[in-house]
């Protein structure tokens, strides 16, 4: 039988993972809508509102369930981490409660505007609720991404009987790593949702639907992506050196270092071997982990026996990162060769829009792929130097957390399902109304108008 | 700086505040969730197009006042969170079950490709729904016992989350006499009906099984000025669910003209009954073991967030009365247009 922390932390890693899969999209796609409604109410060419009202259903419905398996978070800290709260509860209370207060209650009541109420509220002032609920979202991901980087890097505190106190709290929001984890995650969260849209719209157009909508969002999302991703290479580079400098074991497991040293390799491949205390099957590149990490091709890397009893398992941490920066060298090579296509008028060839639809999710995978190189990388501590994972997790018994654990991934194994077939479906419906459109098109003004489900009216 | 020993006081009232807004705003939609009738014909269909149409603009922000009521309890009261929290692992999951159910069954079932898994979702929706309801209501009849272990206080418990499950039905089905015309309205006139009923016993029982819990509480009520004017709080609660009763049982026409009256009646009996509870309990935080101030945490944290709730807590309401304006009057189809 395993036992309860195992399992709680085998828990909290799916009810966060599940999580972030949805708001990942819904933050930059928010900001995607509202792009798409202000270039509708300026050039009043109603292909921008097709386009927005084919991507709303799609925020609404990822809005949903980011908003259901958030909740599931907010009890997750009682149930399962009393310790957290205990030892913490003074810094991470404040953020949390200014994250629902200015964030959550902001967006979903905007919500409803948005969604419903364009026939209820002028013109402008729908635009403006698709703004505010893209204020919420981010707003959101600020308060949380605080609270999450001063775990990692804790400031702005004292400890006072092993609780900590806040001293001062502009250190604490504003924390050594949370600008560069805030910048890197909305980022990530741009390029998930440009990465998903053009897949999205590559998929609708392979299957016939030739309008002008879904070609107008794949090249919008192409832009987006090949915009973002310099941006998110630069960033990136700048979050590597901050945790360098915070989290020193966190860059050696990523990087497989395990002796302290001068000119350390970049490793291509390697199988990192914990017992050993070295990589099995190295395939490196002399001195290019010094030359990344510190800009000089001899700069010491400390290594991982220095941390001996205090770093993080490798393996994963090493894996995750190869994947995430894997991931992302292709969303370069990607992005920048559609917007080739662009530049010079052409229309984009059968291997292109596979390539797209190939790389739908992509964003998800690196964004999960990064999270688990952060968090695994922060452990044996749940918050940096202050609280051990083991320390905070309750004492409930373990029969009842493997119960709960079960629910949960069931019943996330199974929301997911759905929501990949649905938004298959919801590709393929807008196409198969093109045909209804051609050959019946009164009927389907009639029908669409009684009926949301026909999706994108054209 | 506000003084130590206000801010516990301070936040419980907020965290009080949050929770009966809760129970009224998404107790009408778990309420309405309930109701879904389950036949597959297209009337029914139509039905349940309509009651959902009625809350889809408002369960999201509905539902952010538990994340909000949940939140001042991490954030003010730790020690309580943690306890209440480890004594309710499993129906605590059981809720967050429910609600995942019924949040992402509002979007599914508009997006799906067919009728038959429209009606699967409408079957998600209404379980999702009835799971909420209960456990929040078994949740509460534990507290009330202070997380007394016993076959008696699970078959009290048990009690409570069926009395919760007909308060959310009495509150959603006057919901919907409100917000829906023609023959829905007439089915939600015999749904309020039906459950009113219900509702009131089990608002006499938990009162009576509150008063014989402990002699603090009986002394409270019985013996003491605010008891004394307290007492007429559980009769002017059962005048309420005459009058509505009375009201529903005249003619339609009647009925339509004051559609507004038995929602306001019922919201007025939640916050009685809120009254009821808080008073028994206050000052603890956990019945008879733990009181605010021993599980408050620190003065500097709860002040930083004071002083930006007594802004933002305004806001929030009034930007809630603008949506509720946006969608005000009977209930529109829902569509994206």
């Amino acid at each position: 039988m395993l036992d309860t922390l195992l399992l709680s932390r085998i828990q909290f890693a799916a009810n966060i993972s599940f999580h972030i899969l949805f708001p990942m999209i819904t933050i930059a796609l928010c900001w995607i809508l509202f792009y798409f409604k202000l270039r509708f109410d300026f050039s009043k060419e109603p292909v921008w509102m097709r386009a927005y009202r084919f991507w709303v259903k799609i925020f609404a419905l990822t809005f949903a369930l980011g908003v259901v398996s958030g909740i599931t978070m907010s009890f997750q800290f009682g149930t399962n981490w009393p310790g957290y709260m205990e030892t913490v509860g003074n810094i991470a209370g404040p953020l949390l409660g200014y994250e629902v207060l200015t964030a959550f209650f902001l967006e979903a009541t905007f919500l409803g505007v948005m969604l419903f109420g364009s026939k209820r509220v002028p013109s402008n002032i729908h635009t403006l609720a698709t703004a505010v609920v893209a204020i919420g979202t981010t707003l959101s991901a600020f308060w949380i991404l605080s609270l999450n980087s001063w775990m990692h890097t804790p400031s702005g505190f004292e400890m006072r009987d092993g609780v900590a106190f806040p001293v001062d709290w502009f250190a604490i929001i504003f924390n050594p790593s949370f600008p560069y984890r805030l910048g890197h995650t909305l980022l990530a969260s741009g390029l998930t949702a440009a990465f998903l849209m053009a897949g999205i719209s590559a998929y609708r157009m392979k299957i016939g639907d030739h309008k002008k909508a879904p070609l107008l969002a794949l090249k919008t999302s192409i832009v987006l992506a090949a915009a973002l991703i310099p941006l998110q290479i630069f960033m990136g580079d700048l979050h590597g050196l901050n945790t360098l400098k915070h989290q020193p074991q966190k860059i050696a497991a990523m990087e497989g270092v395990w002796e302290t040293q001068q000119g350390a390799p970049l490793l291509l491949f390697a199988l990192p071997n914990e017992e050993t205390r070295s990589n099995d099957y190295a395939v490196e590149i002399p001195k290019l982990a010094s030359f990344i990490l510190t800009h000089e091709w001899d700069g010491e890397i400390k290594g991982l026996n220095d941390f001996i009893g205090e770093h993080p398992p490798v393996a994963p941490v090493f894996w995750g990162f190869r994947i995430m920066v894997g991931i992302g060298l292709l969303m370069l090579a990607v992005s920048w060769i559609g917007a080739v296509f662009i530049i010079r008028k052409k229309r984009f060839p059968p291997w292109l829009l596979n390539t797209f639809i190939g790389m739908t999710f992509s964003g998800w995978v690196a964004t999960l792929a990064g999270w688990y190189v952060t968090e695994i990388g922060r452990q044996p501590f749940l918050v940096s130097g202050i609280l051990t994972t083991a320390e905070a997790v309750t004492t409930q018994p373990s029969g009842n957390v493997a119960l709960s654990l079960t629910l949960y991934l069931v019943v996330y194994a199974g929301l997911l399902i759905a929501y990949l077939l649905v938004l298959r479906n919801m590709a393929r419906r807008s196409s198969l109304l093109e045909d209804d459109e051609r050959y019946f098109s009164k009927k389907v003004e009639i029908t669409a108008n009684v009926d949301d489900k026909k999706g994108d009216k054209q | 700086m506000i003084n130590a020993d206000t801010l516990p006081i301070i936040f419980i009232a907020l965290m009080g505040m949050s929770i009966l807004i809760y129970a009224i705003l998404d107790g009408y939609d778990l309420g309405v969730g309930i109701l879904l009738p389950l036949k597959p014909d297209t009337l029914n269909q139509a039905h349940r197009d309509n009651m959902i149409a009625s809350i889809g603009p408002f369960w999201d922000a509905n539902e952010t006042w538990l994340v909000l009521a949940i939140g001042l309890l991490l954030i003010a009261f730790p020690k309580a969170y943690n306890a209440v929290l480890f004594e309710l692992y499993l129906p605590a999951t059981l809720l967050l079950f429910g609600l995942i159910l019924r949040g992402v069954a509002f979007d599914f079932r508009a997006k799906v490709g067919t009728h038959y898994l429209k009606q699967i979702w409408d079957y998600i929706f209404k379980t999702g729904s009835l799971i909420a309801s209960l456990s929040q209501g078994y949740m509460l009849g534990i507290y009330i016992l202070g997380f007394e272990q016993s076959t008696a206080s699970v078959v009290f418990s048990l009690i409570s989350a069926f009395c919760v499950t007909a308060a959310y039905t009495y509150i959603g089905a006057c919901w919907l006499i409100m917000k829906c015309e023609n023959d829905l309205q007439q089915h939600a006139i015999r749904w309020a009906r039906r459950s009113g009923w219900l509702m009131a016993v089990g608002v006499v029982l938990v009162s009576i099984v509150n008063l014989l819990i402990s002699n603090d509480i009986f002394n409270k009520w019985l013996h003491s000025l605010y008891g004394f004017v307290l007492l007429p709080v559980p009769l002017i609660c059962l005048m309420l669910f005459w009058i509505n009763d009375r009201l529903l049982a005249r003619p339609p026409k009647q009925i339509e003209a004051a559609s507004w009256i038995p929602f306001v009646n019922t919201m007025l009996i939640f916050v009685l009954c809120f009254i009821g509870l808080a008073f028994s309990f206050y000052p603890f935080i956990i019945p008879q073991q733990l009181t605010i101030w021993d599980a408050a945490s620190a003065p500097e944290s709860l002040s930083f967030l004071f002083w930006g709730a007594i802004f933002i807590i305004p806001t929030i309401l009034l930007y809630t009365v603008y949506s509720y304006r946006v969608f005000w009057g009977k209930t529109q189809p829902l569509d994206y247009y």
